[in-house]
């Protein structure tokens, strides 16, 4: 009974860890399904995000006027992976790689050190591990205008041409869509929502880390696949879609969390997610595969 | 309406696969010109409209469409002009998106996307009637995805979408090919009630010689990146499929037409 309650207990704190990492997830779907890009950017401008708000919120800046900054260096990150990949023709995933790179140096220039801590106490964040509930309420709060602005966003000639570009390059060509600037500008928007998440990450844990963005990527892709295999189902609308993703992020907090409690390693968490990844992402493959042996074998037979 | 001048395109140059895809192109094409295209394979018919439609830049020559030297423009910026349907019926459609975005999105070639909502209701409705002119039941299905489409049902879709915005000139490549007969019929006859009832500037690709022969004004055959025959009007008419074979047999057996081009 105790071990429940305690393990209740934790659930506040995984819920709101899951909401900001489910913003962050929104920023990979953007990439990762529409766009059709694996852009590993996301573990360098997560840290970006959250170094840029930290420093300025040190320095006096206000609070929300820190986080659009942080949002709008995050699509300076994006933009530079998506020229790397358009203008220069580097394959996608290199690009985010180099990108990812550069901002390991830039992100500790911007703190001046490894680490920033950002104590609740002092400084007025909107979220913090202090009060959770409040925490969530506003974090539920921004998610959702993330995604109604997303969601006005896709459905507008731009946002539409962005998806086409995604879905197919040639036919978006041909109806004079120029798919270079498209995908720049998804990199762009995807990395910005994910310094955002950064930026409310630093503020939750009252700490701004080099390393808070290591895996990043897979965390993202993570939510994104459960998200979609829990709720998929109940998920038309393309506003549904990203708030299943958001609750995917959640799930995955709170399965993180439970795996925490019953004791398990903490170190091996990033392996367990790679592992779930690569699972969720190599059984459709695998299953595909085997049908079509089976549909082979089926047809030998019948000749 | 279309001026080709000089156009060459070699591939893999440098190479043991080096391939003289176009010779030294010149074609003009007037108003209103519904123009057939044959060769065997590798004769450099895709290749000529690719050039047109901007997919790369030709080794030399110039490319004017409508007075205008697209030469040295993007291929997204070229489709101002363009209207396009490709052999796969995949290529011509977003298949994750529904039929009415993916006219919307055709609906706003040419034209600066903006911040607007994608698509109104008023073009919807106009879709709806033009969907109902393919009498494929399509016109009920507005918000479906694509990809759930058969292929000629996209195909019909893709068609309605390079015509939508009237082009300066439809670029046609082998659009019936991967259809199955009956379908192939329904959409070509569907390309000749558009190209002709709106006079479009045509260019139509095709493996099938008799409708090369059926369809257009112009009749245009090439091998070996030249344009080796290029017949029109009363001439076109009196063509049959054997003055072709007979062509094709003076260029000798490299050449020859594969049963599909003869059969359809």
């Amino acid at each position: 009974m105790d071990f429940i309650l305690s393990l209740l207990g934790t659930l506040p704190g995984a819920v709101a860890q899951g909401l900001v990492w489910g913003i962050m997830a929104i920023g990979v779907y953007i990439t990762y399904k529409i766009l059709d890009i694996a852009d590993l950017t996301v573990d360098g401008s997560m840290v970006t995000g959250a170094a840029v708000c930290a420093m300025l919120t040190i320095n006096g800046v206000n609070i929300w006027l820190a986080m659009l900054i942080a949002t709008l260096v995050g699509m300076i990150a994006g933009l530079l992976t998506g020229v790397f990949h358009t203008a220069l023709g580097i394959p996608a995933i290199l690009s985010g790689i180099l990108t990812q790179l550069i901002l390991w140096s830039v992100n500790l220039k911007i703190m001046g050190k490894a680490n920033q801590a950002l104590p609740a106490r002092d400084y007025p964040v909107i979220v913090t591990q202090l009060e959770k509930g409040k925490s969530i309420l506003m974090l539920v709060l921004i998610t959702a205008a993330v995604i109604g602005v997303l969601y006005w966003f896709f459905g507008t000639e731009i946002g539409a041409s962005l998806r086409a570009t995604g879905n197919n390059p040639g036919m978006s060509r041909a109806q004079g869509i120029n798919t270079e600037w498209n995908k720049i500008l998804g990199l762009m928007i995807s990395n910005g929502i994910v310094a955002l998440s950064g930026a409310l990450l630093t503020q939750y844990l009252g700490l701004a880390d080099i390393n808070m963005g290591r895996g990043a990527i897979v965390i993202g892709l993570a939510s994104v696949i459960i998200g979609g295999a829990l709720f998929g189902k109940f998920c038309r609308n393309f506003a549904y879609r990203l708030a299943c993703v958001a609750l995917g992020g959640i799930v995955y907090y709170i399965v993180y969390q439970l795996v925490v409690f019953i004791g398990l390693d903490t170190d091996l968490l990033k392996m367990l997610s790679a592992i779930v990844v690569a699972v969720f992402l190599g059984v459709p493959h695998l299953k595909a595969k085997l049908m079509s042996g089976k549909k082979k074998k089926e047809a030998e037979n019948h000749a | 309406m279309l001026e080709l001048r000089n156009v060459s395109k070699t591939f893999n140059a440098g190479t043991v696969n080096e391939k003289l895809a176009l010779d030294h192109i010149d074609l003009t094409l007037n108003d209103g010109d519904f123009v057939t295209v044959i060769g065997g394979n590798g004769a450099g018919k895709s290749t000529m409209l690719n050039a047109i439609a901007g997919v790369w830049k030709p080794d030399t020559g110039s490319i004017v469409i409508d007075g205008v030297d697209v030469t040295n423009m993007p291929e997204y910026k070229r489709a101002a002009f363009l209207g396009r349907v490709f052999q796969d019926p995949m290529l011509g459609t977003a298949a994750d998106m529904e039929i009415g975005e993916n006219l919307a999105l055709a609906a706003r070639r040419g034209r600066k996307r903006t911040l607007h909502w994608n698509h109104s209701q008023a073009e919807y409705d106009v879709y709806r009637e033009q969907l109902t002119d393919l009498g494929l039941g399509l016109e009920d299905r507005m918000s479906s995805k694509v990809g759930l489409l058969s292929g000629g049902q996209r195909q019909a879709v893709t068609l309605l979408m390079a015509t939508l915005r009237h082009p300066q000139l439809l670029l046609l490549d082998e659009h019936t090919a991967a259809l199955d007969p009956a379908t192939a019929e329904k959409v070509m006859n569907l390309t000749d009630s558009i190209v002709t009832g709106t006079h479009l500037t045509a260019l139509m690709v095709t493996h099938n010689m008799q409708n090369a022969i059926t369809y257009g004004n112009r009749l245009i055959m090439m091998s070996a990146g030249k344009i080796i025959l290029d017949i029109a009007g009363e001439e076109k008419k009196r063509l049959t499929i054997e003055d072709l074979l007979r062509k094709f047999r003076e260029l000798g057996g490299a050449q020859m037409p594969t049963d599909r081009m003869i059969l359809g």
